[in-house]
């Protein structure tokens, strides 16, 4: 006791005292100023909605909720709708999904069961790097030898064989142009494989050995495992992974925009050019001239930000949920 | 009869030898479709590739040029967002990870984060234009900007500024989120063993945490630039393009991604040749880029 008391009163000189004050200070200023780049990240956010709802404004006030459900889209008369726009966005990503979530999935079961194992990492890697090539690429890619690539080879024959028979011969038929809807979707898909891919092996890899082997140990197939044991297990990673790339797809700017063709027609082909939210954007913003056309694309954007926040949102959340799980479980 | 040979069990291994053969269909099918661009890009751009492209200006129709303004133009932009907003996402990382931790607000700031992270590009660049481009003389901004920097204002106009801008928004939350993820990794004890020498917490932060989390931090500004390299279309409507050789950032600058987009898109056969030249330079940027974070990258437990 009289050690402690002693030591107590060796501490308290004035240079402690101002040392520890000094130290106090110090560290509210840096705790701070922590905060104020915290408050940043958020300032950003709610700057963007602002934004997007400030540039928009003239085109709300003179459109109100018709310009969701309007297909015109003409500059020299200042009327504009986003539905085409909004559609194209919705069916690009809807078909590019449907392609990239099955094959996605498939790699991700080639890579944890099927590939050799000195193989695997060296995949695995090249995936991931994949994933982090510009979206410019791939649409270079599409204009210049994908999309004549398709239109030769696939599109022409295809158009042929289906010109009589019924439903078919709408949803395919037209002249093949080679861009079009359906290209961008292809395009979309290959983009967004790599993310998906490499963010489903993740999960599965997070699936517990024991839970594997006890299933083989009941005598399951290895797609049994996969199917039943796997997949279930790593659900929400999986659904919160395809969403995130879902998020991706419907934002995504330039390797649509070199391919879809740009036009502001719903057809009824999928092989008809049409356009994307992001891709009318791309294509018409430095040519906006008047005091509605500018305000209409920044509401395609805010449209399109509002769209991929609910999913990207749903995405965090289930992914967030995903991260509390694992971290109770261990 | 034995089990192996009964129907249902045959039936099952078939199921399964079946739709596994399905599933490296599928991963021979997905990956071929990445080496086939790959491929094209590195065959297309090699042939287009000379010394011609790293000196001379991007040309006007129907004259010989390179992208040398446009390489400078990215490397400008891309160097300065990564200056500027690096500092800021390591702060934001550092208060979610030392401070914030469970709080509310650390949860609302980490949720935001996570979707600026994967928000479209091309909002960054709207945001951006309505801030900065599409403000009028008259607005308080400009008359702000104007008396401070005088005749090197850029509000009003398309500018490298903005271009830089827009760009800071899509490294912010980059940076944000690997820092706070690596700060994370820090063990507890180093923490603690600080704090009993008597260091103040923010001493303990800068000389010790810091520290440790130094590879992975700087593994998260790698691929940062790596992601904004690439990055067409923000630019398109902040910084535009500029076919001369350019220093003013109050000015519009020239960019590798948004040249590729105009000259790929434009009627010209040596358009195109320059245009798979920039995506070579811009794909094996990213790629060394990658593979050095890679490398640095701490491993995860």
């Amino acid at each position: 006791m009289a050690d402690a008391a002693l030591v107590e009163q060796m501490l308290s000189t004035p240079e402690r005292a101002a040392a520890v004050a000094k130290g106090g200070a110090r560290d509210a200023r840096f705790r701070a100023l922590t905060f104020s780049a915290a408050l940043v990240v958020v300032l950003v956010f709610i700057g963007v909605m602002a934004s997007l709802i400030d540039g928009a404004m003239p085109a709300i006030r003179a459109f109100g909720w018709s310009f969701i459900t309007s297909t015109a889209w003409n500059p020299v008369t200042e009327k504009f709708g986003a539905l085409p726009s909004i559609y194209g966005t919705l069916v690009t990503s809807f078909l590019a999904m449907l392609l990239a979530v099955p094959i996605g999935i498939g790699i991700a079961i080639f890579l944890t069961e099927i590939c050799p194992r000195p193989l695997r990492r060296p995949i695995g890697t090249a995936i991931e790097l994949l994933a982090g090539i510009p979206s410019i690429i791939y649409g270079i890619w599409g204009l210049f030898i994908f999309a004549p690539w398709f239109q030769v080879h696939v599109q022409t024959p295809f158009v042929d064989a289906v010109a009589d028979i019924p439903y078919l011969q709408d949803i395919f038929g037209g002249p093949p142009y080679g861009i079009g809807l359906f290209t961008a979707a292809l395009i979309l898909s290959i983009m967004i494989l790599p993310f998906i891919s490499s963010v489903t092996r993740d999960v599965f890899e997070t699936v517990p050995p024991m839970l594997k082997e006890a299933a083989y140990g009941l005598g399951c197939t290895t797609w049994e495992v996969m199917w039943r044991v796997v997949l279930p297990f790593a659900r929400t990673g999986v659904v919160g992974g395809a969403m995130l790339a879902l998020g991706r797809a419907l934002g995504e700017t330039m390797a649509v925009t070199f391919v879809i063709g740009n036009d502001h027609h719903i057809h009824e082909s999928l092989f008809a050019p049409a356009t994307t939210i992001s891709a009318s954007i791309a294509n018409e913003f430095t040519e906006a001239v008047g005091d509605l056309y500018t305000p209409a694309l920044i509401e395609l954007g805010l449209i399109l930000f509002f769209v991929t926040f609910v999913v990207l949102a749903g995405a965090q959340l289930m992914l967030y949920a995903l991260e509390r799980r694992a971290g109770g479980a261990s | 009869m034995s089990v192996v040979n009964s129907g249902l069990y045959m039936r099952r291994k078939f199921r399964s030898t079946a739709l596994l053969t399905l599933s490296v269909v599928a991963a021979v099918f997905g990956i071929d479709w990445l080496f086939f661009i790959l491929g094209a890009l590195f065959y297309n751009g090699f042939t287009s590739l000379d010394l011609k492209v790293f000196t001379s200006m991007t040309p006007p129709p129907g004259d010989d040029g390179g992208l040398a303004n446009a390489i400078f133009g990215s490397v400008v932009m891309s160097g300065l967002a990564v200056l500027l907003a690096t500092p800021i996402g390591l702060l934001a990382g550092t208060y979610l990870a030392e401070y914030g931790r469970y709080g509310r607000l650390a949860f609302f700031v980490r949720f935001v984060n996570d979707i600026l992270l994967s928000a479209p590009s091309i909002i960054t660049g709207l945001f951006i234009y309505v801030l900065v481009v599409y403000q009028t003389p008259a607005s308080y901004g400009t008359k702000l900007c104007t008396a401070v920097l005088g005749s090197n204002c850029f509000m009003g106009h398309f500018s490298a500024v903005a271009g830089v801008l827009s760009l800071m928004v899509i490294v912010i939350p980059v940076v944000v989120r690997t820092s706070e993820n690596m700060l994370l990794l820090v063990p507890n004890g180093l923490r603690e063993a600080a704090a009993a020498l008597g260091a103040p917490r923010s001493s303990v932060i800068r000389t010790v945490t810091w520290r440790a989390a130094r590879a992975g931090i700087v593994t998260g500004v790698l691929l940062a630039v790596a992601r904004i390299s690439g990055e067409t279309a923000p630019l398109l409507f902040t910084a535009l393009n500029n076919n001369f050789w350019s220093t003013d950032l109050s000015q519009p600058i020239a960019s590798l991604p948004v040249v590729i987009y105009l000259y790929a898109t434009s009627a010209y056969e040596y358009w195109h040749r320059l245009a798979w030249a920039g995506a070579l330079l811009i794909t094996a940027t990213v790629l060394t880029i990658s593979i050095i974070a890679r490398l640095l990258q701490p491993k995860r437990s």
